[in-house]
């Protein structure tokens, strides 16, 4: 009905059916043009240029005078490469710890047992919740007059309490704590959902060679699991890479994790320096373009393979 | 014994230990955000461990001033304000898209359908230096329906992802029954299509309005006046007065953290559903 070519007024209906597509994904198209892409490009504009946020209010702000001025300013700056440092240890704690929470979740879950549907349901909780929440109890839970201090000297663990968000290298690890502790549940649904569809016959098989369940867990299922551990590494490592809001909320940069994202934050807020932001920004998206290029050619594509 | 029946066994043991670990783990922050909201800050700053609720020392003097006095009541429509016009506008352009991309033959279709998530790939951070300056050039800066247009970018490529995958499990005979009864195709959509799409369309509004109602970044960055404050915007916003108790903090907390939790369990199964089939960013 669609392929023939019966002409109805000055179209035919292929035509017709054209125009309504382009006339339906029109606005979506123009609104994530407009507020992903062109920023994107924008960016690139700006980081070469001399900007400062007032000069954005002026009308011919493309007279700007380009400039390499803001990448010397970022890379010469005493705190670019502990920012790039951070954001690394960052992102691979956070993505590694998350991975393996959400991974031990599932496998508990995975099982049959009563109150289920509740537990589940409980554990997705944290990722759900709005950050501006969590991330305000956790920092008043971890603050030095808090519970958790108070717990730790009252029972004589601790002798002195620790600050522990503003202090080296406390700060990172409880910066780490809370991605893991927010994030596991993104990676526990799916792994669940893999895990539900693993054919039942491969464990019976194992059985009946008297495999034990540590031996089916390392033989059966993490083979199984391997392509859905890897696409989440991937996305995880890709979204904590970028993270601001968990970062400038728990430790506001302090102690050491004064990561990347924090820093485009500081010139384009603090300095009012749009460029130096937008540089800033782009070299977050550079470090993580090689990243995904790499893990894509050699991590993804040889994993797809087998 | 076997090896396989003592493994059997430690696992078990590990199994319900476990278990309880992690949801003491996941359940203690949001009872400890309860329990401080709700006891006088002088108990908790006498005693951090005294986390009983004691019936007669509660109150709820917290929630009344962060409501009245410190205008949550006006943050909170503000939310709700921004969170439902999200998703109204994503479900629509978002089902009509996907229907597109499903369904109708046009030119690009095939590369529109593999680049459709490539977008969402984009970090908010990148995105939020020009977007500042833009917003800032035209005046949509402190104004919410200039936070709609950004969540919209945000959770557009994500419904349309799923919705696009849920469409196609649909059989087309029933559209093309409907076509050549003379329905024309906004007519299939509106008559054939969604009756029969629901379940997912409930899974992107609630994916779209979890977005809307948590986001901080772009609210943070972009309102200046707090009668255009949401929810999460507001609550930074007292925390850096001194003046402001943790008790209030934590009210303030539990106002932002109530409904969408609520909502959250209400629709469960429809957002594990559509978490897993879309995937989200965060």
């Amino acid at each position: 009905m669609m392929r023939s070519a019966r002409s109805l007024g000055r179209f035919t209906l292929a035509q017709k059916e054209q125009r309504l597509a382009y006339f339906l994904l029109g606005p979506p198209f123009l609104i994530v043009s407009a507020i992903v892409l062109f920023p994107v490009l924008w960016n690139v504009w700006l980081a070469f240029h001399r900007v400062r946020l007032l000069d954005l209010r002026r009308f011919h702000w493309w007279t700007l005078e380009t400039t390499l001025n803001n990448f010397v300013k970022i890379f010469t700056h005493h705190d670019f490469w502990p920012a790039l440092k951070a954001t690394v240890l960052y992102t691979t704690g956070g993505t590694l710890l998350a991975l393996l929470m959400g991974l031990v979740a599932a496998m508990m879950v995975h099982q049959r047992f009563r109150g289920r549907g509740l537990v589940r349901a409980t554990f997705l909780i944290p990722y759900v919740a709005p950050v501006v929440a969590v991330a305000f109890a956790w920092r008043f839970l971890l603050d030095p007059r808090g519970a958790l201090m108070t717990g730790l000297l009252g029972s004589g663990i601790l002798e002195q309490p620790i600050h522990l968000l503003g202090q080296r290298p406390w700060a990172m690890i409880s910066l780490i704590a809370f991605e893991g502790w927010r994030y596991f549940p993104f990676d526990f649904l799916f792994i669940l959902a893999r895990l539900q569809a693993i054919p039942e016959e491969l464990y019976e098989a194992a059985c009946i060679d008297g495999a034990t369940p540590l031996q089916k867990f390392f033989f059966i299922t993490l083979p199984q699991l391997k392509l859905v551990l890897l696409t989440l590494v991937l996305l995880r490592c890709m979204w904590t890479f970028n993270k601001f809001d968990d970062v400038f909320l728990v430790t506001g940069g302090t102690g050491g994790t004064r990561v990347v994202t924090i820093k485009v934050y500081d010139f384009l807020i603090g300095e009012l320096n749009v460029g130096a932001g937008a540089a800033m920004a782009l070299v977050l998206v550079f470090v993580l373009g090689a990243f995904l290029f790499v893990y894509f050619k050699w991590v993804m594509s040889r994993a797809e393979e087998e | 014994m076997s090896r396989e029946r003592v493994e059997t066994g430690i696992l078990q043991v590990l199994h319900g230990a476990g278990l309880l670990f992690f949801l003491f783990l996941v359940a203690f922050p949001f009872y400890w955000m309860i329990v401080a909201s709700l006891k006088p800050l002088i108990l908790l700053a006498v005693n951090p461990l005294d986390l009983w609720l004691s019936p007669g020392e509660l109150t709820l003097r917290a929630y009344k001033e962060v409501w009245f006095q410190f205008q949550f009541g006006r943050y909170f429509t503000n939310s709700m304000y921004v969170s439902a016009f999200t998703v109204l506008l994503t479900v629509t352009l978002a089902t009509l898209a996907a229907y597109t991309i499903a369904r109708l033959r046009f030119r690009g279709r095939i590369f529109l359908s593999r680049s459709i998530l490539i977008i969402y790939m984009f970090p908010a951070i990148v995105i939020a230096v020009p977007m500042y300056a833009l917003y800032t050039k035209f005046g949509l800066r402190n104004d919410l329906h200039g936070l709609v247009l950004i969540y919209l970018a945000q959770t557009l490529p994500v419904a349309i992802y799923m919705l696009h995958s849920y469409f196609k499990t649909l059989p087309p005979d029933l559209e093309e029954a409907a076509l050549i009864d003379g329905c024309s195709r906004l007519g299939v959509i509106w008559r054939v299509t969604v009756p029969l799409s629901l379940p997912a369309m409930a899974t992107v509004a609630l994916y779209t309005f979890m977005i809307a109602w948590n986001e901080f970044l772009f609210a943070f960055l972009f309102l200046d006046s707090p009668s255009k404050f949401t929810l999460s915007r507001g609550i930074v916003q007292i925390a850096d007065n001194i003046n402001v108790s943790q008790q209030l903090l934590m009210a303030a907390a539990v106002i932002a953290t109530v409904p969408i939790i609520g909502l959250f369990l209400a629709l469960e199964r429809h957002l594990v559903r559509g978490l897993t089939a879309g995937g989200v960013k965060a």
